[in-house]
């Protein structure tokens, strides 16, 4: 496959940044997305230039690391997905692809494609943990008798990787499909419920400090997530965050 | 519970409520203006209490202007912070693969809702607080017959504003398509209900105003 690429360069968090185009050639249809980045870094390391800055760690999608929006998608056009899951079958010989890195205010870009994403990680320190003495005492989680449905639910909303495609699809650069997960992944078990006030009020006042957008219930979150996080884990969060409110 | 308005999730909801209750009142709406159809003594009969009742007057119409008010200034509200949340658009976005048109312009289909309700109310409204409270004519009556049937016979002739009604119809229907279930999302409802109420809200955020404007129509091309 012969590709025309359009990609966001910028050199530092500074500078304005702009798109360049490049050419690659022979992309095998097998290919990963990354690897078709490989090969175009490749290219531009042998002709002396800057290669692209792109994310990316574990290459099978679950380290959550690699980003990119991808001809107007977070991790491109394909469902379910990260970008290292994408393959360049997905498009056409001749196609011209749009690179960007994701964007909102919350993750700054740093260089290239590659965005700041600590805002997550103050939002899960605000309150994404629970409290156990590890003082040798510890309880078995399985002496506790979980209900299979809300043991299953708070799977699902576990498998966030935390890989922020929801803040970047979302018009509003909003963050609540992500921090809905993480709420709701404790809210729905036992061990969960003992902080679940505080943990809620907090991850959303960090969420808010970090200047994500309110979101406006699209759905364009859960259509992009990777790991299929589900709109109901917002609507848990909000349902959280109104018993937190009236408790005070 | 203090400064629940502050937070991105209290705002939501507090445009949820508002939201749910001017649907409520949108059904409301409906219901009387239908009679006009069926029955302009029954639409008459009705609107005279609707315009005269205290408790109509004096204490659900300031709440209503309330909501509606707050419904707009809120959205306004969203809508600006929610640009701030992205100051750099994307060189490409395909909005379209993954949300509907309608979740993705409820400000643009709200201000043209706000646009209709400013001619709503110089058409309607403030010709009847004049006609109230300016003249102090209570009676409702117009050459010894209620004169509210009349009233809204005689606003339908012109054919521009009978098509200002169409367009503004159309747009609040693509704004409950989404605001319908959007609303019961925010405040915390999705559950095994939620299929069923996707089904109902596309009959009313089509159904009602499809009434409006079949109401609007059958008056100006029969003339009565």
């Amino acid at each position: 496959m012969n590709l025309t690429l359009k990609i966001w360069r910028q050199k530092n968090a500074s500078d304005k940044g702009s798109m360049v185009d490049y050419k690659v050639s022979d992309i095998s249809p097998d290919m990963s997305f990354l690897e078709m980045l490989d090969v175009l870094n490749e290219q531009l390391v042998n002709n002396n230039e800057s290669p692209v800055a792109f994310d990316h760690d574990c290459r099978e999608g679950i380290c959550g690391m690699c980003s990119l929006y991808i001809n107007g998608e977070a991790h491109g056009p394909d469902r379910g997905v990260t970008t290292c899951q994408l393959h360049m079958r997905m498009f056409k010989d001749g196609d011209t692809i749009t690179i960007e890195p994701f964007r909102a205010t919350a993750f700054p870009v740093v260089k290239d494609l590659i965005v700041d994403r600590s805002s997550f990680d103050r939002v899960q320190h605000a309150g994404g943990f629970i409290s156990v003495n590890t003082s040798g005492n510890t309880i078995d989680a399985n002496a506790i008798p979980v209900n299979k449905h809300d043991a299953d639910d708070a799977f699902s909303a576990a498998t966030c990787i935390g890989c922020g495609a929801c803040v970047a699809s979302c018009k509003n650069s909003s963050a609540m499909l992500f921090v809905g997960a993480k709420v709701s992944q404790f809210a729905l078990l036992p061990q969960g419920k003992v902080e679940a006030t505080d943990r809620v009020l907090n991850m959303v006042k960090q969420m808010d400090e970090e200047g994500f957008g309110n979101c406006t219930n699209t759905g364009a979150c859960e259509v992009e997530c990777p790991k299929g996080i589900s709109l109901e884990n917002i609507a848990r969060m909000n349902r959280e965050y109104l018993k937190a409110s009236l408790k005070g | 519970m203090s400064g629940i308005l502050n937070s991105s999730i209290g705002r939501k909801f507090a445009m949820a409520l508002s939201a749910l209750f001017l649907m409520i009142f949108l059904l409301q709406h409906f219901a009387i203006n239908i009679l006009s159809v069926f029955s302009p003594d029954a639409f008459n009969e009705v609107s005279h209490f609707m315009g005269t009742f205290w408790a109509v007057q004096y204490l659900l119409q300031p709440v209503l202007i309330f909501g509606v008010i707050f419904h707009f200034v809120m959205g306004f509200v969203l809508e600006i912070k929610n640009n701030r949340a992205r100051q750099i658009s994307y060189a490409k976005n395909n909005g379209s693969a993954n949300s509907s048109w309608m979740s993705r312009n409820m400000i643009w289909s709200g201000l043209a809702i706000l646009a209709f309700i400013v001619l709503h109310f110089i058409d309607f409204w403030i010709p009847e607080i004049n006609t109230k409270y300016i003249v102090g004519d209570m009676s409702g009556m117009h050459n010894g017959e209620y004169r509210y049937f009349h009233e809204l016979v005689e606003k339908f002739h012109s054919p521009i504003r009978v098509g200002a009604y169409v367009i503004a119809f159309v747009f609040l229907a693509l704004h409950l398509l989404h605001g319908f279930n959007s609303a019961f999302q925010s405040v915390g409802a999705n559950n095994k209900y939620t299929k069923g109420l996707v089904g109902f809200s596309k009959v009313y955020a089509i159904g009602i105003p499809l009434g409006f404007i079949f109401i609007a129509l059958f008056h100006h091309l029969t003339g009565h």
